[in-house]
C-alpha cells in the first residue's frame, strides 16, 4: 500500500471515532506527538508525586496520612500506566526518563510551585487534580487507544483525589482563624498556577491544520480553563473563601463567570525552569534514579543467574 | 492493673507499626523503580492500619471508666496517642526508628522486623484478649505478604551483583545489633505473659533465626548467628522508652502540626 | 469541527517551547503492543498483566510494567493493579512472548465471519411455542 493509501485509512478510523492501535499504521508525526504528550504527561505524574509528597511525613492526623500516601502512590500508578502507553510507540521507559532528567521533556509546571503549608495539599487535590481531572475526562475520548485506555484507568483513581483535597479545606474552613488563613491563603497561591495548567490561549495555539483533525486532544485550552472557573468559583462559596482575582464576575449575558488576565511572564517562566522548584524537583528525580541503579542491576543479575541455574537443572534431569 | 499492662502492650504494638510505617514513607516518591516505590507504600499503608486500628483499641482502654492510666488530657484518640506523645512515652523497637539508608538497609529492616511480626501475630491470633487477637489474625496476611517481598530483596541483593551483596552486608552490619531486643521481654511483655493476654517473644527467637538462616543461606550471607556476629553486644531501651537519637527527629516531624497548632481538628 | 492540539496540559510543550520529543526506536517487536523492547537498556523486562477480577470470570489484560523475573512480576502486578480490590488471579506473561495478529491483515482474517450469521443463535426463527431452547 502507498503511504496515501495509509494515511487516508488511519484518517478514516479518525473520522469514524475508530482508536488506532500499536501495531497499526500512523503518521510518524502523530507518533511523534503522542510520544511527547504522552511522556510528559508521564513525567508529571511522578513529578507531582514530590511536592504532595512532602508532607508525608507531618500529615495533622493518621487518617489524613493514610489518605495521602494512597494519593501519592496513585500518581506513581497513573505515571507506570503512561510509560507503559508510550513503550506501545517504540521508546523504552529508561529512554523517556532519560529525557526527563537531561530537561529535554518537561512536565507540568504547576509541580515547580512548593507546597508550604498543610493546606497546600487540600488546595492541590481541589485545584490542581480538579483541573488535571478535566483535561483527563477529555482525554479518555483521545484517538490513541493505550492513552484512552490509560485514561479511564487514571480517571477512576482520580475521583477520590478532588475530594479528599477539597475535604481538608472544608475541615480547615470549620478550624481555628488560623486554619481559615491557612486555608485562603493556599488558594491565594494555587488559585492562578492551577489556571496556567490549561495553557496559552487558543488564540497562541501553534497547532497545524493537520494535527487538528488528529482527535488526540478534543476542546480546546480556553473552552477547558472557562468550565474550570466556572466550576470552581462555585464551589469556593462552600469554604467560605474567596478566588484571588478581583474581576472575577458572573457574566448574565455569557452565562460564564467573567476572570482576569493570566500572568503569561510567569507561565513561560516557569516552563523554562525558573519556578521556585525547577531545580530541586529534578535533582529529586535524578537522585532517585541513580541511587536506584544499582539496585535495578541487582535484580538483574539474580534474575540472570536464577534462570541460568534452572536451565542447569532442567539439563541435568534430561541428561 | 491488668488494664495497664494491656494498654502498655498494646501501644508497643501501635508505636513498632507507626514508626516503621513513617520510615518507610519516607521513599514515596523517590524508590529505585515505580513498581517499588508502589510496593514499599503499600507496605507502609498497611502499617498504618495496624497502628490505627491498635491506637484505637488502646483509646478505648483509656477512655473507659476509672481509668488509672494517662488521664488529664480529656479523651484519648488514635490522633492523641500517636501526636501527643514524647520519646520516653513511645514503646517502639529501635529496629523500627532506624534509618532508610540505602535499599538494602531498609529491605533489611523489613526483613527482620516482618519476620519477627508474622511469628508474633501468629501467636497472638491466639490471645485470650479477643480484639488484639482479631487484630492480630486480619493483620497477618499483611505480614505474610511482607515477609514474601523482603526475602525476595534480600535474596535479590545478595546474590545479585557484588555491590549488593556488599551493600547488604553494611546494612546487616548496621542493623544486627537491634534484633536483640525484639526477642528481650519489656516489663510490660512478661506481665502480659502472666496475665495471659500477650507473646511469649523469647519463645520465638528459635523460628526467627531459621528463617534468617534460611534466606541468609538464598542470599548467599553466612548464618544469621555465625560469622562473628554470636558476640555482637545487643541495644535494647527503646521498648521502654529509651529510645537512639533517631526518633526525636521522627516524631518531629511526624508530630509537627499536632504541636503546632494545639486542639485544632484536621 | 475544529479541534485544538496544542495544550500545555501536564508538561505538553511544544518541542519549538523546549519540550523535546522522546527518540523513537523503530523495531519489530512481537509483543501486540508493538513497543521496542529488545535492548532496552537496563530497563527490567516489560510485562503484560492479565487480571480475574472475579471467580468465574476471564482473565483479563490491564496493562503493563515492568520486572526482573515472574515472580516479581505477579508481586508487582498485585501492587499496582489490585491496590482497589480488583482482583483474585493473576496472570503474567513477558511481552516478547506475545504474537499478535498483523492488522493489515484484518480483512482477511476477520471478516469471513461475517456472512456466518448462522452461527448465532438469532439466527434461527422458531415457533414461540417453544420453551427452554
Ligand atoms: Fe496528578
Ligand atoms: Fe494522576
Ligand atoms: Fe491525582
Amino acid at each position: 500500500m502507498s503511504v496515501q493509501e495509509l494515511e487516508k485509512i488511519f484518517l478514516d478510523k479518525i473520522d469514524q471515532e475508530i482508536k488506532i492501535e500499536p501495531k497499526d499504521w500512523m503518521p510518524d508525526a502523530y507518533r511523534k506527538t503522542l510520544v511527547r504528550q504522552i511522556s510528559q504527561h508521564a513525567h508529571s505524574e511522578i513529578v507531582g508525586m514530590l511536592p504532595e509528597g512532602n508532607w508525608i511525613g507531618r500529615a495533622p492526623s493518621l487518617k489524613r496520612k493514610a489518605i495521602l500516601l494512597a494519593k501519592v502512590q496513585d500518581e506513581a500508578g497513573h505515571g507506570l500506566y503512561l510509560y507503559s502507553a508510550t513503550e506501545t510507540l517504540g521508546t523504552t521507559r529508561e529512554q523517556t526518563i532519560v529525557d526527563l532528567h537531561s530537561g529535554k521533556a518537561k512536565y507540568s509546571s504547576i509541580f515547580n510551585y512548593p507546597t508550604l503549608t498543610w493546606a497546600d495539599i487540600g488546595a492541590v487535590g481541589w485545584l490542581v487534580d480538579g483541573a488535571a481531572i478535566l483535561n483527563q475526562v477529555m482525554l479518555c475520548r483521545t484517538s490513541y487507544g493505550p492513552y484512552a485506555r490509560a485514561m479511564v484507568r487514571i480517571c477512576k483513581e482520580e475521583s477520590f483525589h478532588q475530594r479528599q483535597g477539597f475535604d481538608i479545606l472544608v475541615a480547615l474552613s470549620k478550624g481555628t482563624q488560623e486554619q481559615r488563613d491557612m486555608c485562603q491563603d493556599a488558594i491565594n497561591r494555587w488559585w492562578w498556577p492551577s489556571l496556567m495548567m490549561f495553557g496559552p490561549h487558543d488564540s497562541e495555539s501553534t497547532n497545524s491544520e493537520q494535527s487538528t483533525k488528529w482527535k488526540i486532544k478534543r476542546m480546546s485550552n480556553d473552552e477547558l480553563r472557562q468550565k474550570f472557573v466556572d466550576m470552581i468559583a462555585e464551589q469556593v462559596k462552600v469554604l467560605n473563601m474567596t478566588l484571588p482575582d478581583p474581576h472575577l464576575k458572573w457574566n448574565e449575558q455569557t452565562n460564564h463567570y467573567d476572570f482576569g488576565e493570566i500572568n503569561w511572564a510567569e507561565f513561560w517562566n516557569v516552563v523554562k525552569g525558573n519556578g521556585p522548584c525547577n531545580k530541586q524537583r529534578l535533582d529529586a528525580r535524578r537522585k532517585a534514579w541513580d541511587e536506584g541503579a544499582w539496585v535495578r542491576e541487582a535484580a538483574t543479575a539474580y534474575a540472570a543467574k536464577r534462570k541460568a541455574r534452572a536451565e542447569k537443572q532442567e539439563e541435568k534431569q534430561i541428561a | 492493673m491488668t488494664k495497664d499492662i494491656l494498654y502498655n502492650y498494646t501501644m508497643h504494638l501501635a508505636d513498632n507499626a507507626l514508626i516503621l510505617a513513617q520510615r518507610n514513607s519516607e521513599w514515596c516518591g523517590h524508590g529505585p523503580v515505580l513498581e517499588q516505590d508502589i510496593a514499599i507504600t503499600n507496605i507502609s499503608l498497611d502499617l498504618i492500619g495496624q497502628a490505627r486500628s491498635l491506637y484505637q483499641y488502646a483509646a478505648e482502654l483509656i477512655n473507659a471508666p476509672s481509668p488509672s492510666i494517662g488521664g488529664g488530657r480529656g479523651e484519648a484518640t488514635e490522633d492523641s496517642l500517636a501526636y501527643l506523645r514524647d520519646v520516653r512515652q513511645y514503646k517502639n523497637c529501635l529496629l523500627v526508628e532506624q534509618p532508610n539508608g540505602d535499599w538494602a538497609q531498609t529491605i533489611l529492616r523489613q526483613f527482620f522486623f516482618s519476620t519477627y511480626q508474622y511469628l508474633l501475630y501468629q501467636q497472638l491470633q491466639k490471645s485470650t484478649d479477643d480484639t488484639l487477637a482479631a487484630i492480630a489474625e486480619k493483620s497477618l496476611k499483611e505480614v505474610t505478604y511482607h515477609v514474601r517481598w523482603s526475602s525476595e530483596w534480600v535474596v535479590r541483593l545478595g546474590d545479585g551483583t557484588p555491590e549488593s551483596h556488599g551493600r547488604l552486608e553494611n546494612a546487616l552490619e548496621e542493623l544486627w545489633m537491634y534484633t536483640g531486643e525484639l526477642f528481650a521481654p519489656a516489663t510490660y511483655e512478661a506481665e502480659a505473659v502472666t496475665a495471659g493476654f500477650g507473646v511469649e517473644v523469647s519463645a520465638l527467637k528459635a523460628a526467627w533465626e531459621q528463617k534468617v538462616n534460611e534466606i541468609f543461606g538464598e542470599a548467599t550471607l553466612p548464618d544469621a548467628a555465625a560469622g562473628g556476629r554470636e558476640g555482637i553486644y545487643m541495644q535494647t531501651g527503646g521498648k521502654e522508652g529509651v529510645h537512639s537519637e533517631q526518633l526525636g527527629y521522627i516524631l518531629a516531624e511526624l508530630q509537627y502540626m499536632q504541636r503546632a497548632y494545639p486542639g485544632a481538628e484536621w | 469541527m475544529e479541534i485544538r492540539l496544542t495544550k500545555y496540559y501536564y508538561g505538553d510543550i511544544p518541542e519549538d517551547k523546549g519540550g523535546g520529543s522522546n527518540t523513537i526506536k523503530k523495531t519489530s517487536s512481537s509483543s501486540p503492543n508493538g513497543g521496542g523492547r529488545d535492548g532496552a537498556g537496563a530497563d527490567w523486562p516489560l510485562w503484560e498483566v492479565f487480571i480475574r477480577s472475579k471467580q468465574g470470570i476471564d482473565h483479563k489484560h490491564v496493562g503493563s510494567l515492568h520486572a526482573a523475573d515472574a515472580q516479581m512480576a505477579i508481586e508487582n502486578a498485585r501492587d499496582v493493579y489490585t491496590r482497589r480490590m480488583e482482583g483474585v488471579s493473576i496472570w503474567v506473561v513477558e511481552s516478547k512472548f506475545i504474537h499478535a495478529s498483523n492488522p493489515d491483515e484484518a480483512a482477511s482474517l476477520y471478516e469471513p465471519a461475517n456472512d456466518k450469521v448462522y452461527r448465532h443463535p438469532t439466527f434461527y426463527d422458531l415457533p414461540d411455542e417453544l420453551t427452554h431452547m
